[in-house]
């Protein structure tokens, strides 16, 4: 056989598909009995990295994801807010991971502005993206109150400024502020909501203040329950909150 | 030089729904099939189990299911004006990959077509006039009726233990049923999912106002079935991960759950897991397909003959890899000649919120297709007359499990984030409800796949290019069904509703349907289709292109039922007639 086409380097690039895809011998060839079903394996979730600290984040930077996500799911009387929840930590982690490399995305140029409706356009990967934002705002805040970073704003003005970058309405030195905004809030709800073990919804708190039941697999016998509270507390994929916390 | 290896008598390139129907019907004819399939292999307990399957960031926000966009994806634009960017990250539409395709993480929606959405050219020109289509809308008739197609509906709805309620057996309109639908020759082969609370509000709301709510017709199943080929499937039990996500509990139909377990076991079948097929290659007539080029997951690279060669993947790849082998003419949309691209539709959805005070609605119990609907307005049900608009919708309450991350309505005016959002979500999570429309998209001149100028795949091959927005025909259609949406969301009694009117051009970024169709049309005449209704290629006979990319334009209903029967039509002709003379079916 000859060289095959496919050079090293485009083999790594296409990495990410290969990496992503379950856990099977590469190429296999199934039939005629030869079913590729192995006993006792099974592809579950990977476990979030439960060191304490920072792994992606700067001190700096975990300061402003802190206060901001603060604001975006505040602790009130209702209930645990995002940063009790874990928030920062999941964002933390999931930037730390595939998704901040933005491994299966495809992010090959060549890069252009785009408009809204061709969606994610900028080189950076989301883990890139929050790294220059997060500086470009603290710049902001400094440029604008002399001094001091996001974090240190009083909460009425981290609501203003979280409200300007929501309407796109600061100059972020080349960051577009409402795509990095829309992001931020997306990635908070998913830590808020998300099954616990991304270190998220602590203690189920986000789904314990809307009253989601989490990772229950059989609702058969309360299909026809109509208008009747559903009785069993919340479950993720590694049990129950006391069985978790223990 | 590729790797030459031994010929086969038939080649399925991709193994998801069709790849599975059409290998079952081809082992079962006596062929030697191989299946190649670019993904991994997936069956339910190791990669779907219920241990773990019921994961919202996993599964829909971190894409585990599907289509990674670094190794394929498309570039959009809107129209020829602007210039095309690749989808970085899924959103709209989300491709499967892997063994079942998109077929597993599908919702089990499985409709039949209306009679006249075969015939949507000639029927809309007889009842409304030459003056109710725009010149720029390229609908086609497909060249196959409803009648012709409906034993092969019935296989498929046998196949997967499809539940539901028949509106129209032989002629007889059945109580209960959908009145509007084509007629059937029997009744579904389960009863109809049970029924929770919301859309059971909405049904009673519906018939107060006169209309005929049914159940939608559904793969996920309301008892345990045993189908056809003596494979079982075991009762839903309405967890709520089901739409975007696999079922860990053998309840939802899908290649794995209905015809693997038989098809893998045949001696004259063989599947290749991640082998890409790059290319199929043709004689020096050009009319004959000889072979296919594909890449393992290694990079070594090889060429496998094939007697007959059935193109069975997402339909975007369907397209593409046609252009990529240059076969069939491709589509000029300066010209309205060539016919590869051609015709590239969607859907356009919109919905009604609903919140109420008095009712807990546990809106987190579901399953894919777990709704009441009406079709009043689907198709040409209703008189179009003045409404400058041809084609329609279901309207109804499709209760899919509401999962936090991605279902958390809040009332008209109320904050994106802070104390309000909060407070408004914890009041209102359980309380709510919403009333969708899922409305056909017409085919027009300015909507079409052509293969990208600029950007590449991992394998250095053009990605395809997708050209498309709303045309005012499918704006005008999508509002007058949100309207009516909003009638009954208003006789519904709620504290208060939120109208999502779909507006403006089409955008990648929310989900909205993996309902992409055309490009590869079927019909009556080589001039203006690609492949004749038997989904055979007019130019190259021993091809032939399953799947949605068939679709001359895309209906009010969700397309796997039609995919399959199309899928089942095509085999029986292959098996009944090909292979005793192969060559052009007329």
């Amino acid at each position: 056989m000859d060289e095959p086409r496919l050079s090293r380097r485009r083999l790594l690039t296409a990495g990410a598909a290969i990496t992503a895809v379950p856990v099977a011998a590469a190429a296999a060839t199934f039939g005629g009995r030869d079913v590729p079903f192995k006993e006792g394996q099974a592809n579950a979730p990977a476990a979030m990295d439960d060191t304490t600290g920072w792994i992606w984040f700067t001190d700096e930077e975990a300061a402003f994801i802190s206060a901001a996500v603060a604001r975006l799911i505040p602790a009130d009387d209702l209930g645990p807010g995002a940063v009790e929840a874990g928030v920062p930590t999941f964002i933390d982690r999931q930037l730390a991971g595939p998704y901040g490399r933005g491994e299966r995305w495809y992010m090959q140029g060549p890069w252009g502005p785009g408009l809204p409706t061709q969606g994610y356009q900028t080189r950076l990967t989301p883990a890139g993206l929050y790294r220059a934002a997060i500086k470009a705002i603290d710049a902001a805040v400094m440029r604008e109150s002399r001094g001091g970073s996001f974090a240190k704003l009083a909460a009425a003005d981290q609501d203003t400024f979280l409200q300007r970058l929501e309407k796109g309405d600061v100059a972020l030195d080349g960051i577009d502020a409402k795509g990095f905004f829309a992001q931020l809030l997306q990635n908070t709800c998913e830590g808020f909501w998300s099954d616990p073990i991304y270190g998220g919804n602590r203690d189920m708190a986000g789904w314990k203040l809307i009253g989601f039941p989490g990772a229950r697999y059989d609702n058969s016998e309360f299909v026809t329950q109509y208008g009747q509270a559903y009785p069993l507390p919340p479950v993720g994929l590694k049990g129950r909150v006391e069985w978790i916390r223990s | 030089m590729a790797k030459k290896l031994p010929s086969v008598d038939a080649l399925m390139i991709g193994f998801g729904w069709t790849g599975a129907i059409m290998a079952q019907e081809l082992t079962d004819a006596g062929l030697n099939v191989l299946a190649l399939e670019r993904g991994a292999w997936a069956d339910t307990s190791r990669e779907f189990a219920t241990t773990f399957a019921q994961d919202e960031l996993r599964y829909f926000w971190r894409h585990d299911l599907f289509q990674t966009t670094a190794h394929d994806t498309q570039t959009i634009r809107n129209d020829a004006s602007q210039v095309a960017l690749p989808m970085r990250k899924l959103g709209s539409y989300l491709p499967g990959t892997n063994v079942g395709g998109a077929g597993v993480h599908w919702n089990g929606q499985t409709w039949r077509f209306l009679p006249s959405d075969f015939v949507a050219r000639s029927h809309n020109l007889q009842r409304y006039g030459a003056a109710a289509l725009p010149d720029t809308m390229t609908i086609q008739d497909w060249g196959v009726t409803y009648d012709e197609l409906e034993p092969h509906y019935d296989r498929f709805e046998r196949l997967c233990g499809i539940s539901g309620k028949a509106g129209n057996i032989k002629g007889q309109i059945q109580p209960g049923g959908n009145p509007f639908e084509g007629p059937r020759a029997s009744e579904y082969p389960n009863p109809p999912m049970t029924m929770s609370y919301p859309p059971t509000l909405f049904a009673e709301a519906a018939k107060g106002m006169g209309l005929h709510p049914f159940p939608q017709p559904s793969a996920n199943m309301s008892q345990a079935y045993v189908n056809p080929l003596g494979v079982r499937l075991e009762a839903c039990t309405y967890c709520g991960f089901c739409e975007k996500f696999a079922c860990g509990n053998y309840s939802k139909a899908s290649a794995q759950t209905t015809i693997l377990p038989v098809l893998m076991n045949k001696p004259n079948f063989k599947l290749r897991t991640e082998c890409e097929v790059t290319k199929i290659n043709l004689d020096s007539s050009g009319k004959r397909a000889v072979s296919v080029t594909y890449v393992d997951a290694a990079g070594e690279e090889y060429e496998q003959p094939a007697d007959l060669i059935v193109l069975c993947s997402y339909i975007l790849n369907n397209v593409r890899l046609l252009l990529l082998s240059g076969i069939g003419a491709p589509y000029d949309p300066q010209t309205g000649q060539g016919v590869i691209g051609k015709n590239y539709a969607y859907q356009i959805t919109s919905s009604v919120n609903l919140f109420f005070d008095d009712k807990i609605l546990n809106p987190f119990i579901g399953a894919g297709a777990h709704g009441m609907l009406v079709d009043e307005w689907n198709g040409d049900n209703f008189d179009h007359t003045g409404l400058g608009f041809i084609g329609g919708g279901y309207v109804g309450v499709v209760q899919t499990g509401a999962r936090p991350i991605e279902t958390h309505p809040v009332p008209e005016g109320t904050p994106n984030w802070g104390g309000a959002f909060k407070k408004a979500i914890a009041a209102n999570y359980l309380k709510t409800m919403s009333i969708a429309t899922h409305g056909a998209v017409m085919s027009h001149r300015g909507n079409y796949l052509d293969l990208d100028p600029t950007y590449r795949d991992v394998y250095g091959r053009p990605l395809l290019r997708m050209t498309f927005d709303y045309t005012d025909n499918e704006h005008r259609m999508s509002d007058y069904l949100t309207d009516r949406a909003t009638d009954i969301a208003r006789a519904m009694k709620a504290r208060e509703i939120r109208i999502n009117k779909r507006k403006g051009s089409w955008d990648v970024v929310p989900y909205q349907t993996t309902h992409n169709t055309g490009g590869a049309i079927m019909g009556s005449d080589p001039a203006t289709s690609a492949v004749n209704r038997y989904l055979q290629s007019w130019d190259v006979p021993n091809l032939f292109v399953m799947g949605s990319s068939a679709f001359p334009q895309n209906p009010g209903y969700n397309p796997t039922g039609t995919v399959a029967a199309l899928a089942y039509a095509s085999a029986a002709a292959i098996t009944q007639r090909y292979l005793k003379a192969p060559g052009a079916l007329a």
